[in-house]
């Protein structure tokens, strides 16, 4: 016999398989973060590019 | 290489992964004695593997270093660890909810397997203090090889001790007396362990591609107002930075 019923087990097996989309999700979350940050940077790059070009 | 460039890895492990779960709650049979909670095994066992073998893969790295000098391999050993380190808190959140639902208690204190991926978890943990805690890039780098090859060394030698320990309660499946894993289950181990492994290896690559971004941008903003900073760069060697998300 399985040592849980399948209702109190599967709350449990949900609950591993969400930890695990939680953390890619917020692994996700983070390198978009990231990715918003370069783009900052490179706008501000460019535009420094451009004065120069202008000066 | 293009076949392994982040587009590719991240689509090749969208699509085992998904395979692989789907071949976890639709194919595999429920285990005999543990029923529907054994499918929590074809997440965290390919955590803990992905985990540890990326501890040793970063003392493969770390060796490379310490051998040429390439800071490129210093940033390889830094991002392995750094993902397992992550794998490793997956690990530990997923086996406390198995063990929660097999044995009544989030942990056990007793139990070697459980003790054992505890103390290499937190001998990892160690690394970042130990690294940031130099301000010299490359006697930061060296310490961090060196720390990075004796514990990656740790991790087999662990490994070996715990399977030759009694277990108390944590279930052994790869050798049982009584023969292991039906092959549905093998089947769907496999494929959840290398959807995990692309995984490891995808967040691997991603990392080595931000951090070189990130030191690109400083090199280029240093070159067009060398007044300022230079912005956020990355913490680990910033020489890294061009080479490390291309190998």
């Amino acid at each position: 016999m399985p040592a849980l019923p399948l209702d109190e087990a599967g709350k449990y097996v949900a609950a591993a398989y969400l930890v695990f989309l939680a953390l890619v999700l917020l692994y996700v979350a983070i390198m978009a973060a990231r990715l918003a940050r370069v783009d900052r940077d490179l706008e501000e790059l460019a535009n420094l590019a451009e004065e120069r070009a202008d000066g | 290489m293009r076949l392994l460039s982040p587009r590719n890895l991240a689509v090749a492990t969208v699509f085992v992964l998904v395979a692989g779960f789907a071949l976890v709650f639709f194919y595999a049979p429920n285990d005999a004695d543990q029923g529907f909670m054994q499918k929590i095994f074809y997440l965290h066992v390919p955590l803990a593997v992905c985990a540890l073998v990326g501890f040793m893969v970063a003392a493969v790295h770390a060796i490379r270093f310490l051998r040429s000098g390439d800071p490129v391999h210093d940033a390889r050993a830094y991002v392995s660890i750094h993902m397992s380190v992550i794998f490793g808190v997956a690990v530990l959140i997923t086996g406390s909810i198995w063990a929660k639902a097999a044995w009544g208690k989030w942990w056990v204190w007793d139990e070697p397997t459980l003790v054992s991926f505890l103390i290499v978890f937190l001998l990892y943990a160690t690394y970042y203090p130990l690294r940031f805690a130099i301000e010299d890039r490359d006697q930061q780098a060296r310490y961090a090889s060196v720390f990075a090859i004796t514990a990656g060394a740790f991790v087999p030698l662990n490994f070996m001790a715990v399977r030759m320990a009694e277990s108390l309660v944590h279930p052994r499946t790869f050798a049982t007396a009584e023969g292991g894993m039906p092959g549905k289950m093998w089947l769907a181990f496999l494929v959840s362990l290398a959807g995990m492994a692309l995984l490891w290896v995808t967040l691997v690559r991603f990392e080595l591609v931000a951090k070189s971004s990130r030191a690109r941008i400083s090199r280029l903003r240093r070159a067009l107002d060398p007044e300022s900073s230079g912005g956020r760069a990355s913490r680990i060697a910033p020489s890294v930075a061009g080479e490390a998300g291309t190998g």
